[in-house]
């Protein structure tokens, strides 16, 4: 069969900088080329888009020969880093601009959920807005009107119907037109980051329906998202973007590690051979990885975590000396500490020593630790913060159970009995 | 449904040929057409008390404004209508298409922000406001009409009105079609240099005055000035209404086919340069 969405050779470029009589110049050039039949010029110059280093030219390509299809039914995760593409891809399969070079053949309505709620106007009642956004959204008066009740349902605002749009509280608003969209029934369905809004239940909601479209109607759902649990769960093949071009393309699970990999610049372990030397001792190297995983996977909350400290001790008095190390959350708050002192004692010589993070412990999320080691167990001689920083990632979940993140950074299971 | 028999089956491709105009995309999306005149028309007087009256308010005043400073003060002449229907006359009409050009002309810029999530035909937005305006249109002439029929049927002023009248509707279209084609071409070049954003209010200002609107045609004494107002496409328009309604001023079939022939150049021209950007607009707006 053939696929619902052949994408060929696909590039854009964009221009940087400002708009002024530079670009007045280009135009011309570009102009004259044009009005002898030439090829564009600025087609021809342009690099890679990596944003952190400065490049020569003027001309970027946002997205370079990109080339993938997608079958009807399939729901193909997008992901990327910020920047990657993801975006303009996007906006090149929902026509919202043109592409540079290449082509996009489409079988069937495509309907973009870029960002909820567009062409909302804050005047207009709940109603008139749910018309206005359809028919921007390209449906049919009729076709509108045959879903109202269904639309007004699922948002869940019978009530506020009558009232302008602008007395909504934001979470309304959401529900609203995410639930417009959601009734579009296009033949393809573009969703990015909804469900960084809106509540636990309406992401439920949102999901399920989500999953109603593909599986039950054999509707093709595209999803861009930095929610990997929730890539995880509704994907079923996935392209990874990394500046401009698709870097991987595959499975969802394999896809998803690749980006996560890729993605960190991060420390799980750190050699510091010559770096710290100590009278007391020699750190040489910290580790951070889950149990029976490699250094290089990323880790994941729902398994052991083991933090591997390897140090030589060069003092005659091991047993005064021991290790502590405090966890910082990624906004800096001190979490706890931990310590080696009533557990294993150092000894002269080379100690390798190993904590385990029971499973699901640390929430997802990135991390900081600071290393102390301290005499007596009272004063600290040597303090390193930040020695180590590294991400945990959401494991996988089941689907229709909530998505985004739990509140605080650790999630302990705890023993729970039933005692009736 | 099989993929290939979709009806909605489309290419996006980077350039389109030079006049490439879905018909029926545009037809398939009329009730989007209709849905924006509403909420133009509704949206602009909630949460005001008089609601729909200001409507009458802004010509009311400029008539009476009118009255005093260019017909009191300054003592023009009014081809022997009565002031108000003559001023009247010219403020509704002119209003039609300055609004109209004025609003399309800022159609890429107002609606970058719709125009940059969700894809519709470009062109919708501009026809939805040449139609919306034509509401606004629609209840001055009202106003007019109350103005007039006062004057015909209460004074004893010379009004004659003709079989000239028939030709209202086209006069209509004429300026729908000016302004929207003008509005075309503007907005389409301010998408990207904004120099005509500037230039655009002040010139719909100034061209009021190149416009019969405060005088009429027949003071105009001489014949270079004469042919410099003439060239003005508004002017025969302007003309051919207040003579429709009053027997009075200037009327030519030759300056009325000017205005036509100018308003369908304006309007392939506008189309033409406004579907070149359309597709790629949002990267330079």
């Amino acid at each position: 069969m053939d696929p619902i969405i052949k994408v060929e050779n696909l590039s854009k470029q964009y221009r940087l900088g400002s708009i002024g009589t530079g670009t007045l110049a280009h135009d011309l050039t570009r102009w004259w080329h044009t009005v002898r039949g030439k090829e564009d010029p600025y087609l021809k110059i342009g690099e890679v888009n990596d944003r952190t280093t400065l490049g020569d030219s003027d001309y970027v390509w946002a997205l370079k020969d990109i080339k993938f299809e997608v079958q009807q039914g399939e729901v193909l995760g997008i992901i990327g880093k910020n920047g990657a593409g993801k975006s303009t891809l996007l906006k090149l399969l929902s026509r919202v601009t043109a592409p540079s070079t290449g082509k996009i053949i489409c079988h069937g309505r495509i309907a973009s959920l870029l960002e909820v709620g567009t062409g909302f106007h804050p005047e207009l009642t709940g109603r008139e807005n749910i018309f206005l956004n359809g028919a921007i959204l390209g449906m049919t008066k009729k076709e509108i009107a045959s879903k109202f009740d269904e639309i007004v349902d699922f948002a869940g605002c019978q009530k506020y119907i009558e009232t302008p749009v602008k007395r909504y509280s934001s979470g309304m608003y959401v529900r609203l037109a995410f639930a417009v969209a959601a009734h579009l029934e296009p033949d393809i369905l573009i969703v990015d980051e909804v469900l960084a809004v809106g509540d636990a239940e309406f992401q439920k909601k949102a999901i399920g329906k989500m999953q109603d479209v593909s599986n039950n109607s054999g509707r093709t759902v595209l999803f861009v998202s930095h929610n990997m649990a929730a890539v995880k769960s509704l994907c079923t093949r996935a392209l990874v973007l990394e500046n401009g071009v698709i870097a991987f393309e595959g499975k969802t699970d394999d896809a998803v590690s690749f980006y996560l990999k890729g993605g960190s610049n991060l420390m799980n372990s750190r050699n510091f051979e010559s770096l710290i030397n100590h009278e007391i001792f020699k750190l040489h190297e910290i580790k951070i990885k889950n149990f029976n995983k490699n250094i290089d996977e990323p880790i994941v909350e729902d398994e052991i975590i083991e933090l591997s400290t390897e140090i030589t001790l060069t003092t005659e008095h091991p047993e005064n000396y021991s290790i502590t190390y405090h966890i910082f959350s990624e906004l800096g708050e001190p979490m706890f500490s931990f310590s080696n002192s009533l557990n294993a004692s150092l000894k002269t010589g080379l100690n390798n020593l190993v904590c385990y993070f029971p499973k699901g412990f640390l929430q997802s999320g990135q991390y900081f630790l600071s290393f102390f080691v301290v005499e007596n167990r009272k004063n600290a001689v040597f303090v390193e913060k930040d020695i180590l920083s590294f991400v945990v990632v959401d494991a996988g979940r089941d689907i229709g159970v909530y998505m985004g993140r739990e509140p605080g950074y650790v999630r302990p299971q705890f023993e729970w009995i039933n005692k009736t | 449904m099989s993929v290939e028999s979709s009806k909605y089956t489309f290419t996006i491709e980077p350039k389109s040929r030079l006049l490439d105009i879905n018909f029926r995309e545009i037809w398939r999306y009329r009730d989007l057409l209709f849905l924006f005149v509403r909420r133009d028309f509704v949206a602009v007087y909630k949460q005001t008390i008089f609601g729909p009256l200001w409507f009458f308010i802004q010509p009311i005043l400029t008539t009476i404004m009118f009255m005093v400073v260019f017909g009191g003060i300054a003592q023009m002449s009014t081809d022997g209508m009565p002031q108000a229907v003559f001023y009247l006359a010219g403020i509704v009409s002119w209003n039609y298409f300055a609004e109209a050009l004025k609003t399309t002309s800022e159609t890429f810029v107002t609606n970058a922000n719709i125009f940059g999530k969700v894809y519709f035909p470009r062109i919708i937005t501009p026809m939805s406001i040449v139609i919306s305006k034509l509401l606004t249109f629609a209840v001055q002439m009202i106003l007019f009409l109350l103005v007039y029929f006062y004057y015909l049927f209460f004074t004893d002023a010379s009004l004659h009105p003709n079989i000239m009248l028939l030709l209202i509707p086209v006069l209509i279209i004429i300026t729908a079609g000016l302004a929207l084609g003008l509005g075309l071409l503007v907005t389409a070049l301010t998408s990207k240099y904004r120099d005509f954003r500037f230039l655009i209010t002040f010139a719909i200002q100034l061209a009021m005055y190149a416009t019969p609107i405060i005088y009429p045609l027949s003071e105009i004494e001489d014949k270079r000035l004469k042919l410099v107002i003439l060239s003005n496409p508004m002017s025969s328009i302007i003309e051919t209404f207040r003579y429709a309604f009053t027997g009075v001023g200037s009327f030519s079939w030759g300056a009325l086919g000017y205005s036509f022939g100018f308003m369908i150049v304006l309007m392939i021209l506008g189309v033409l340069i406004f579907n070149k950007v359309e597709k790629t607009f949002m990267d330079t707006v």
